[in-house]
């Protein structure tokens, strides 16, 4: 019997799991580096205290740095670049669309609208000191469960819309974009309405920052982005029966239309568990998959790890980039629409000139075109 | 026991009544053809045989099992179905035809699952482009990809919608054979929608003439007479003989030709 198509296969498949551990390695550098800029310190003293945090020679101010300033900053970045990355990779799958993100969703600014109402309406916090670059919440939590509701909310109209009026998924991206305006709209609304504090605070909110989340809370988006993260992989192939169309991947078996909705709320509570602590980061839905792409393909075994791994990658050097530009923080959600537009952009005419060179391949093979 | 036997099916949308009371048996090592006019209720009668479809009434039984009462799983390694519409993606031939297995394997891919595919892309000729990206190949090639995909599926019953659908008439051919071929050589019975009664007498054992969500003719080459053709598609035709097989030839000085040519054929696409 004549294997060597299954040799081939199986090497390809290699080259894949390659790249995700060459892609796990860049991850784990990249995080130590941001580490070291972050906290200051050479590359041996903050390996000798994140082994040994209490160890004899261990310069407790050092110490304090890392464990209670930096190390949340980077795991907060790690984990909001894995959640986003991979809530981009399986929605553009299921809404059969390269622009599904939460962001496009209009998931990322339903958080923010709830987050808004939390500060304004529900004494959720105001700003102290002078510059807003220092916002107390008081009560981080009123403000979290409100975006989080909200932006459920957002994907529960998302959903009774599919359900009720069976739009195809690629109009789902549509509504995505109504529900957008629609809770800018509220947003702006309340900044109108209330004073330059709540303005400001509200302000300062929508702006992704990797500060603001502590131990706990981190603790809480791992545990939601371990469920999720699980869920989506445990799917993969479903997602790869989906991406050939919705009546090739019931043929074979899927549950199409439960598929699609649990991942779009898995993704939304991922998202919105993400954005409730850390406000609105753009682009890293999108950025993540669409660069892993043209590595890997579309196959999901290989495309959600890697969404993962390169969004927490651009968050990391974004967030680093943020932090040291200029003498004051710019807030990594400036940053990543700041380096994601352009990049995304560019993207998108190389595709292009990609695909005229394969039509051009295929004109001169004389296939039959599509 | 028929491999298929359907009884009764009625389907309705919106209280619009789509396919009504039909009744037929498929047994295995058949090619059946679907003919009729476009919006004949054939896609959705393909649909309510896999149960994409829920029918308002009547039953499919497929292997002695009502399709209703089994799982997804169980009837994916039953029936496999290949749509009319289909999207290329960026993964590889290899992994679209493997895709199939999918009703057969839990958590991942054993070197069996492999082999069955390698061997079915083989048989069809698609070993050079294994490695290649779906989005690469020729409308020819993506698709056998698709009938490979169902065939990894091993099922009893193959159904395919439109299969020489936006295929030059080489590629047609060539996918016909290769569907005859699996059909022979695995024993299974497909069925298929078709637009091309020539090409359809050609490949099929069993014909089966639907009009108005209605079976108006179901047997062999018998059926295929200027009546039927008359009475389903509403236009003259003469049958002529060539090698015991009948070859469909469309009038061309129909006086309802003109008619049609002025007003539309009845909201019809095509002839």
């Amino acid at each position: 019997m004549n294997n060597r198509g299954i040799e081939g296969f199986k090497k390809h498949n290699h080259r894949m799991v390659l790249f995700i551990l060459f892609m796990i390695a860049l991850t784990t550098i990249t995080a130590i580096a941001a580490l070291c800029i972050n906290s200051d310190l050479d590359l041996t003293s903050v390996l000798n205290i994140l082994f040994n945090r209490y160890g004899p020679g261990v310069d407790v101010i050092d110490s304090s740095i890392v464990w209670n300033l930096s190390l949340p900053r980077i795991m907060s970045a790690l984990l909001a670049g894995i959640a986003l990355g991979a809530a981009g990779a399986v929605m553009q799958c299921v809404l059969r669309n390269p622009l599904g993100s939460p962001y496009t969703l209009g998931i990322s600014n339903a958080a923010a609208f709830g987050a808004s109402i939390g500060i304004v309406l529900l004494g959720g916090g105001i700003i102290v000191g002078q510059s807003s670059a220092f916002v107390q919440i008081d009560n981080p939590y009123i403000v979290t469960a409100s975006a989080f509701t909200w932006s459920m909310i957002a994907t529960a109209i998302i959903i009774i819309l599919v359900k009720v009026t069976k739009v195809s998924p690629e109009t789902m991206v549509l509504a995505g974009v109504a529900l957008s305006s629609i809770f800018s709209a509220g947003i702006s609304l309340l900044q109108y309405i209330f004073n330059e504090y709540a303005l400001s605070t509200i302000v300062f909110w929508q702006f992704g920052s990797m500060g603001k989340a502590t131990w706990e809370e981190l603790s809480l988006i791992l545990v939601v982005c371990i469920i999720t993260g699980l869920y989506f992989m445990y799917n993969r192939l479903d997602y790869n029966a989906l991406d050939a169309g919705d009546d090739v991947a019931a043929s074979l078996g899927v549950n199409v239309n439960m598929t699609r909705i649990l991942t779009l709320v898995l993704a939304a509570l991922v998202t919105s568990i993400v954005v409730s602590f850390m406000g609105i980061i753009a682009f890293i839905g999108l950025l993540g998959p669409h660069i892993v792409r043209r590595f890997v393909g579309n196959d999901h075994r290989y495309l959600i790890p890697g969404s993962m791994l390169m969004g927490a990658i651009i968050l990391l050097i974004s967030d680093c980039i943020g932090q040291n530009i200029a003498d004051f923080t710019i807030p990594v959600g400036i940053i990543t629409s700041f380096l994601g537009g352009p990049l995304f952009l560019y993207l998108l005419i190389r595709g292009y000139r990609k695909k005229k060179v394969n039509i051009i391949e295929k004109l001169r093979r004389g296939g039959a075109g599509e | 026991m028929s491999l298929l036997e359907v009884s009764g099916l009625n389907f309705s949308y919106d209280d619009k009544k789509v396919l009504e009371d039909i009744c037929f048996e498929a047994e295995r090592n058949q090619i059946i053809s679907i003919l009729g006019p476009n919006g004949v209720g054939k896609t959705t009668l393909l649909k309510c045989i896999c149960r994409m479809h829920e029918a308002s009434t009547g039953s499919v039984i497929v292997e002695g099992d009502d399709i209703s009462r089994i799982s997804s799983r169980e009837l994916a390694r039953r029936i496999a179905y290949v749509p009319q519409k289909t999207y290329a993606t960026q993964t590889t031939v290899f992994d679209s035809v493997l895709i199939g297995r999918k009703p057969h394997i839990d958590w991942t891919m054993s070197e069996r699952d492999m082999q069955i595919a390698w061997n079915v892309m083989e048989s069809l000729g698609l070993g050079d482009i294994a490695m290649k990206y779906v989005t690469e190949i020729s409308g020819g090639e993506f698709q056998k990809v698709q009938i490979a995909r169902a065939i990894t599926q091993e099922p009893s019953l193959l159904i395919l919608d439109e299969p020489s659908n936006n295929l030059d008439i080489a590629n047609q051919h060539i996918t016909m054979r290769m569907v005859e071929h699996v059909v022979r050589e695995h024993g299974l019975c497909t069925i298929m929608t078709m637009h091309d009664i020539n090409l359809a007498t050609y490949y099929s054992d069993r014909f089966m003439f639907i009009k108005d969500g209605r079976i108006k003719a179901y047997g062999g080459t018998e059926v295929i007479t200027p009546e039927t053709i008359k009475d389903v598609y509403g236009i003259d035709v003469d049958v002529i003989d060539y090698n015991g097989q009948p070859i469909v030839i469309p009038r061309k000085d129909q006086p309802q030709y003109a008619h049609m040519v002025r007003h539309g054929v009845g909201g019809h696409h095509h002839v």
